[in-house]
């Protein structure tokens, strides 16, 4: 039996995984753009957005994604598991791009303007600036909260058993329907520690990286 | 001939006029400072000079050639940087990169600017070989011959401001803007600053120099100007200006010190 469950489980960890993975593709470029956007005129428009998306629960959100276009008589999502995990990429994609567009937003507001001047009266293009000075700094600066609001991602993904996509989190319900066993829904939770351990082990390395300079 | 000639320098921001009817001219090899009190204009002076800020009018000629006058439009980026190129600018908060060594700091920019030479590809190792030398050339003049490969935060205030002096040394400028340039150091760190700068004043390099130390400008300068309220109250020969004040406004500005 316990062969079984962590097989099962394996496969609802595939899932997880996509999901964290998709997001995290979308999510990121999706994410700078908003923080550039935030930089212009748009921002009393975007910051209306960031503060939907911010003050409702992710699961609200996925369950609207999920079921309001099929009320309203669109058929967006074809009603098997991949529907429903492309259901949860997007709803997780606008969540999450919220969250880094005010992380990216402050790393770029975090640069001194000093180190922008300093270029400029040393005769450098707006490009080299951007890519031989400030970007760097930027990361640095994003780093720390990016990997916090990741480690999140990893657990929120469990949220998808809402709408019935086959995640780690449901593989262990699963048991508890078919065979009225507790504990594989506990066993997940190793699952999870592991996910985030690899990935806390994978920030400390960029960080300890990045620990050669410090901000003026 | 004056390598810099200032006529009529204006700038506003907004309805606040900040700088009104500047006008200097400075020779080649000598130093002029620039004192006044708080507000009076005095770095938004020099960031018109380095195009950081963009005069409301006026004119700037380094050269014999106008950089700027009334009859200027938008200036594009190139145009920007090739003008910024005669002046060089030390901060008051030095602004060095942090994610580069001391040596990297100053030659950064001489290698950006490199990868635009002809020869480049054919020749790039000689040219950034060279570059590298200059630079260090340069740091050891300004005594940091131990520290160049030093991270910014591993170096005490009075060395990043050395760092920084050898950086904008590094692109030859034609005149070597200062703009307080010991005034966020310990006073304990100011001296070995000062020092560096009246070598420089020594080996006739050309400069302009915002400050507040009063026997500093006495000393080192040759020409010093008063400034008050976006004007300049007046100018002349350093020594003079500061043992007999003509003005009425001058004489109050420096009996607080
Ligand atoms: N970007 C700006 N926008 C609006 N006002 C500005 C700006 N920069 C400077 N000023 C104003 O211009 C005036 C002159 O400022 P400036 O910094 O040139 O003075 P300063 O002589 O360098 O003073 P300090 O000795 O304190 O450095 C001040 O009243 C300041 O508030
Ligand atoms: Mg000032």
């Amino acid at each position: 039996m316990f062969w079984t469950v962590t097989l099962t489980l394996f496969n609802g960890m595939f899932t997880t995984f996509e999901i964290f993975i998709l997001t995290l593709l979308f999510a990121l470029p999706l994410g700078l753009i908003i923080a550039l956007g935030l930089l212009t005129p748009a921002k009393y428009i975007l910051n209306v957005i960031i503060w939907i998306i911010r003050g409702t629960p992710l699961m609200l959100q996925l369950m609207v994604i999920f079921y309001v276009p099929g009320m309203l008589g669109y058929q967006v999502w074809s009603g098997n598991e991949a529907g429903r995990i492309a259901a949860t990429v997007v709803a997780f994609t606008i969540n999450y791009s919220c969250y880094f567009a005010v992380i990216f937003k402050g790393g770029i507001q975090g640069v001194p303007k000093g180190q922008y001047e300093a270029g400029q009266v040393l005769g450098m293009t707006r490009t080299q600036i951007f890519f031989k000075i400030t970007l760097l700094q930027m990361i640095k600066r994003v780093v720390p909260p990016m990997s916090n609001e990741i480690i999140t991602l990893v657990k929120d993904t469990s949220l998808a058993r809402i709408i019935a996509a086959y995640e780690l989190t449901f593989a262990g319900f699963s048991f508890m329907k078919s065979a009225g066993l507790t504990w594989p829904l506990f066993y997940t939770g190793l699952y999870y520690l592991l996910f985030v351990g690899i990935l806390t082990v994978i920030f400390n390395i960029i960080e300890r990286k990045l620990d050669y300079f410090k901000y003026e | 001939m004056a390598i810099l000639e200032v006529n009529n320098l204006g700038k506003n921001f907004g309805k606040t006029k900040v700088l009104k009817d500047i006008s200097f001219s400075l020779e080649k090899g000598k130093t002029l400072a620039i004192i006044g009190s708080s507000g009076s204009g005095k770095t938004t002076l020099l960031r018109c000079l380095n195009f950081l800020e963009r005069p409301t009018k006026g004119q700037i000629i380094v050269n014999g050639n106008s950089l700027l006058d009334d009859s200027h439009g938008k200036l594009s980026e190139r145009e920007l940087r090739e003008k910024r190129l005669h002046f060089g600018m030390v901060f008051q908060n030095f602004n060095l990169f942090p994610q580069y060594t001391a040596l990297e700091n100053v030659t950064l920019a001489k290698k950006l600017m490199a990868k635009e030479l002809p020869e480049y590809k054919t020749k790039k190792k000689e040219i950034l070989e060279e570059i590298d030398n200059t630079g260090k050339s340069i740091l050891r003049k300004m005594g940091l011959e131990e520290r160049m490969d030093h991270y910014p935060h591993q170096l005490s205030g009075g060395q990043k401001q050395r760092v920084a002096i050898a950086r904008a040394l590094a692109l030859n400028p034609d005149i070597l803007c200062f703009d307080e340039p010991t005034s966020a150091l310990d006073p304990e760190l100011t001296g070995e600053v000062l020092k560096v700068i009246r070598e420089l004043a020594e080996q006739n390099t050309t400069m302009i120099i915002v400050t507040h130390e009063m026997a500093f400008a006495r000393d080192v300068a040759d020409y010093i100007i008063f400034m008050d309220d976006g004007y300049i109250v007046e100018q002349g020969a350093a020594k003079e200006l500061i043992d007999n004040p003509k003005e009425e406004r001058t004489k109050q500005f420096l009996t607080k010190y």
